[in-house]
């Protein structure tokens, strides 16, 4: 094996001999597509990332990446990762995650893992369906949304994943769409560079149970606005509307009539009130465009140093370990 | 044992010589009875007796002073012949307060010895510790001997020349009692006073008033003409060497600690806090300059996983919890054994079900930690049978876990782990290597493929190049490790990890007995109970009885020869803090027609019991 194999790294090296059994057209594909073209330039070899997954349509994402990976228990990928990077902080994990296994039967996992600032990628595909499971409501269905277990509509409210990673204080949050690549790309590359818990939400198209949930946020030219750092947020025809911040609140407005670009609220991925960043997450159909890329990127301490900041520590004030020395601590006799 | 000269050297009280003395210390929470006990011990240890303790907490954090939830106690048993348990019965009470006397009283025998500090008998105190009339006036105590000492006045009187404000004085009266106490069964000051000087270095007052409060106890012992006779406990033929007193939950910190250096690979600890396995995670935090890392995750199931990841990036993966915890983790666990990863989970059962009894001592996941997981999922299971005993077997679980790449449960209890006995300290080079083997060389590598003596898969870790792969819950296909959802490959692995448990039988200890290797009866036990059924067996068989005691650490796979030794007696007894769980899997496994002995006071068992026992059955 030689040392220096990520050098050359391409596309090729990171897809595994598995062949891809998710249903015709899903978004997953494309997901799997822009991760694989990413890693290669991320200039870490190959052996050290780790894809790590629960269960769920997008949990088979590890067996179709040739790293390693770990295909965990429903809801339960954020714990093994938690282990993984804590035990070995030199290595990219990855999880994946979906609507259902993150937010709802591991939700728990997905607070903690974030608050921490483990220094892990979550990506969540949001289909707001459970798909393996064949069709029932999921944490981020609209309200009424009618599946198989809810016939007469769902009565349960749905969460903004974005807005549950922001609430979580997390310290890089996005959101990207699977039909436009390029961005995708350009949020994963981001993610993957990032220190610290990077979450990336992906509305991900389910064909089967699910088809055309994003069709109205993507159909429309004012339907999404992409965030830009330090930049105006403008969206629309002609960039024609912005979002402008009034007594806290967010609004829309439409350019010209004296309200220029000056007026409108500047994205900034770094701001320190993370309220902001939450009110931006929020924004959704109808009234709203739906925001895509990076809400808030910070650097704080990664869980993963501190642990190797006290390991250090430790042994540079305890010194050297003997077994024999370190049996013999604390309150010892000898029987003659 | 050389006596200090600041010590009072008058003889005037005869001196009597005894084999075996069980004192419990209570008082209120704030009376300082946990320091008293362990100082007791210390000092016991240190002349040579042979000890075994058991500290008993208040289940509220913060109960009302004086109340009878408030109690809390300490009970140690030396003595000149092998002592292997915390005792049956007290044969001395120290009760500091009217509650502690109410809580313990029913726990004596008549003519027990009980020594109550009078001046808390206030009626404020009495009231508090629902007494209607005092216990010390009304005749109630007519079969004790009850010996009345002004405690706190005395105590008091002897520190008058100290500046120290009176309520810190009074605090100094668990000493003063300490002090009387070591007059009545003839220790030496030294070790307490050595304790004292460097606990309280920098605050020579405190120090000095300390030290002042135990001797001016001994000397009352001497002087104050309350005892006719003092006692004398000899010397324990212990074997030489160096010794430290150790809980069950220590001896699971060091063993886990030791193992991480024997196996020289790091150890991660996860835990969420559950009572009684705290205090491993409180120790365990404490190695980090040996490279531990603790996790105090969310919660059970996260501790599950994040040790098992660390288990799949190459460190010892460890877990720790108590009964209601390895519910939530045998899905998880169910993952470790589809993975065949090298986890370790540490199980400090307490009394259930449900939460159950939190602070009491119970064996009932015994069969939880055999089957508690969806399908076939055979693991491991060890269980310690001393406190002491918790180090080696924290050892030989991940000696086992790492050779057989296999999830393995220690089921230790609340009993082992709060109760302590010496340990006589091995010496490292003595101690079993751990061989951690991870492949290195990538050709023909197959992630299922078994090493054909143990079947152990290969532990290609994390961030070796070539050896990518991926794992999961999913079923595998024998030795490519895919998914595989084929119905021959699955019956194929399902036995594959069954045998892999099984054939650990090979590699184990057979059992061993203790007594006769035929007989009328034998006693079979596992974990905590050792101490009581052991003793038990050996007054029987003082008394003539045919009786033997097999006592199994291994309880997943059982020793090779248990089914032949079981056969060599007339009739078996399987003594359990449960309802049957060892004689359930006895009886199916063998044939054998068990009875049982069981116990789920939240309580162990006491010698007597089990003597009575074996007596009602030959
Ligand atoms: S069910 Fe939906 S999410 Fe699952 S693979 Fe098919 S299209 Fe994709």
């Amino acid at each position: 094996m030689s040392e220096d194999r990520s050098a050359v790294l391409s596309r090729k090296d990171f897809v595994s001999d598995q062949e891809v059994r998710w249903c015709p057209g899903c978004g997953d594909y494309s997901i799997l597509a822009q991760t694989q073209k990413v890693l290669p330039s991320i200039g870490i070899p190959r052996e050290k990332y780790v894809f790590v997954s629960g269960i769920g349509c997008s949990s088979r994402f590890p067996y179709y990446m040739n790293t390693y990976g770990f295909h965990t228990i429903h809801g339960r990928a954020p714990t093994v990762a938690t282990g993984i990077k804590t035990a070995n902080p030199e290595l990219s994990v990855w999880i994946v995650t979906g609507d259902g296994d993150g937010l709802s039967i591991g939700g728990n996992h997905l607070l903690h893992t974030i608050r921490r600032n483990l220094g892990v990628k979550i990506l969540l595909f949001n289909n707001r369906i459970y798909g393996l499971t064949k069709g029932q409501y999921s944490p981020t269905s609209e309200l009424g949304m009618r599946t198989r277990s809810s016939p007469m509509g769902s009565v349960d409210y749905p969460v903004h994943p974005c807005c549950f990673a922001v609430a979580a204080e997390g310290t890089f949050v996005a959101r990207a769409i699977d039909s436009d690549t390029k961005h995708l790309a350009m949020v994963l590359e981001r993610a993957a560079r990032h220190e610290g818990t990077a979450f990336v939400e992906i509305y991900q198209n389910c064909v089967i149970f699910n088809d055309g949930a994003f069709d109205s946020v993507t159909e429309r030219d004012d339907g999404t606005v992409h965030l830009v750092d330090g930049e105006p947020i403008v969206f629309g025809t002609n960039r024609g509307k912005g979002i402008r911040r009034k007594d806290g609140a967010l609004e829309v407005v439409t350019l010209g009539n004296g309200v220029g670009e000056k007026d409108l609220l500047v994205h900034r991925e770094d701001e320190p009130d993370p309220g902001i960043a939450f009110q931006l997450a929020r924004m959704d159909a109808p009234g709203f465009p739906v925001a895509l890329g990076v809400f808030r990127s910070v650097r704080r301490p990664t869980y993963e140093e501190m642990v190797e900041e006290q390991i250090r520590r430790a042994r540079e004030e305890k010194g050297p370990v003997d077994l024999d020395a370190l049996l013999r601590e604390g309150e010892c006799w000898e029987i003659k | 044992m050389e006596r200090s000269t600041e010590q009072p050297k008058t003889r005037s009280v005869p001196i009597e010589e005894v084999e075996q003395v069980v004192i419990r210390f209570a008082g209120d929470s704030g009376d300082g009875m946990q320091l008293t006990g362990s100082q007791f011990t210390h000092t016991s240890a240190v002349i040579g007796n042979d000890i075994s303790t058991l500290p008993d907490y208040p289940a509220e954090i913060r109960a009302p002073a004086g109340s009878l939830p408030g109690v809390s106690s300490f009970q140690i048993h030396f003595g000149s012949t092998d002592v292997q348990t915390p005792g049956d019965q007290p044969d001395v009470l120290v009760a500091m307060n009217p509650a502690a006397l109410k809580v313990h009283l029913p726990d004596l025998s008549r003519n027990a010895r009980v020594l109550v500090n009078t001046d808390a008998f206030t009626p404020q105190n009495l009231k508090k510790a629902l007494y209607e009339s005092n216990p010390l006036e009304d005749g109630s105590l007519a079969d004790f001997q009850v010996v009345k000492i002004p405690i706190t006045t005395l105590n008091a009187r002897a520190l008058k020349e100290s500046a120290l404000p009176k309520k810190q004085l009074d605090r100094c009266k668990n000493f003063w009692a300490l002090g009387l106490l070591y007059w009545l069964y003839d220790r030496p000051l030294e070790p307490t006073l050595d304790w004292i000087r460097a606990h309280f270095a920098g605050r020579a007052e405190i120090a000095e008033a300390n030290a002042a409060a135990l001797k001016a106890g001994f000397v009352y012992g001497e002087v104050g003409e309350v005892f006719t006779t003092h006692y004398k406990v000899r010397k324990a033929s212990i074997e030489p060497g160096v010794y430290r007193k150790v809980s069950g939950n220590d001896a699971l910190v060091l063993g886990c600690v030791a193992a991480s250096l024997l196996a020289d690979t790091p150890l991660l600890y996860a835990s969420y806090p559950i009572t009684p396995a705290s205090d491993v995670l409180h120790g365990l935090a404490r190695y980090k300059h040996v490279g531990v890392r603790t996790v105090q995750s969310e919660d059970e199931i996260a501790a599950m996983g994040i040790a098992l990841g660390a288990a799949y990036a190459g460190n010892l993966g460890v877990t720790g919890t108590s009964g209601p915890g390895l519910a939530l983790k045998g899905e998880m666990l169910g993952l470790a054994v589809m993975t065949e990863l090298p986890v370790v989970v540490l199980d400090i059962q307490r009394a259930g079900p449900s939460t159950g009894l939190p602070t009491k001592t119970e064996q009932s996941d015994l069969l939880l930690g055999l089957f508690g997981r969806s399908g076939d999922s055979p693991v491991v299971v060890l269980a310690p049978a001393t406190p002491a005993d918790c180090f080696a077997i924290a050892i030989e679980a991940f000696r086992i876990a790492v050779k057989y790449m296999v999830p393995v449960v220690v089921l230790s209890d609340g009993y082992l782990g709060n109760g302590a006995e010496p340990w006589k300290l091995p010496r490292a080079a003595d101690l079993p290597k751990i061989d951690v083997r991870h492949p290195n060389d990538p050709k023909g590598f197959l992630p299922y493929l078994r090493d054909p003596t143990t079947l152990a898969r290969p532990w290609a870790i994390p961030g070796t190049p070539g050896f990518e792969h991926r794992i999961g819950g999913i079923e595998k296909a024998d030795k490519s490790g895919n998914v595989n959802y084929d119905p021959a490959n699955h019956q194929l692995m399902t036995e594959l990890r069954l045998r892999k448990v099984e054939g650990i039988a090979d590699d184990i200890p057979e059992a061993a007995v203790e007594g006769p290797l035929r007989g009328d009866l034998l006693l079979l036990t596992w974990g905590s109970t050792y101490g009581a059924v052991s003793q038990a067996a050996k007054k029987a068989r003082a008394m003539g009885r045919s009786v033997g005691h097999v006592h199994l650490r291994h309880l997943n796979p059982f020793p090779r020869n248990l089914g032949d030794l079981l056969r060599g007696y007339e009739k078996v007894l399987v003594p359990e803090n449960n309802t049957g769980q060892l004689r359930f899997l006895i009886r199916s496994r063998y044939l054998v027609d068990a009875s049982g002995m069981n116990k789920v006071s939240g309580q162990p068992f006491k010698i007597r019991e089990v003597l009575a026992k074996i007596e009602e059955f030959i």
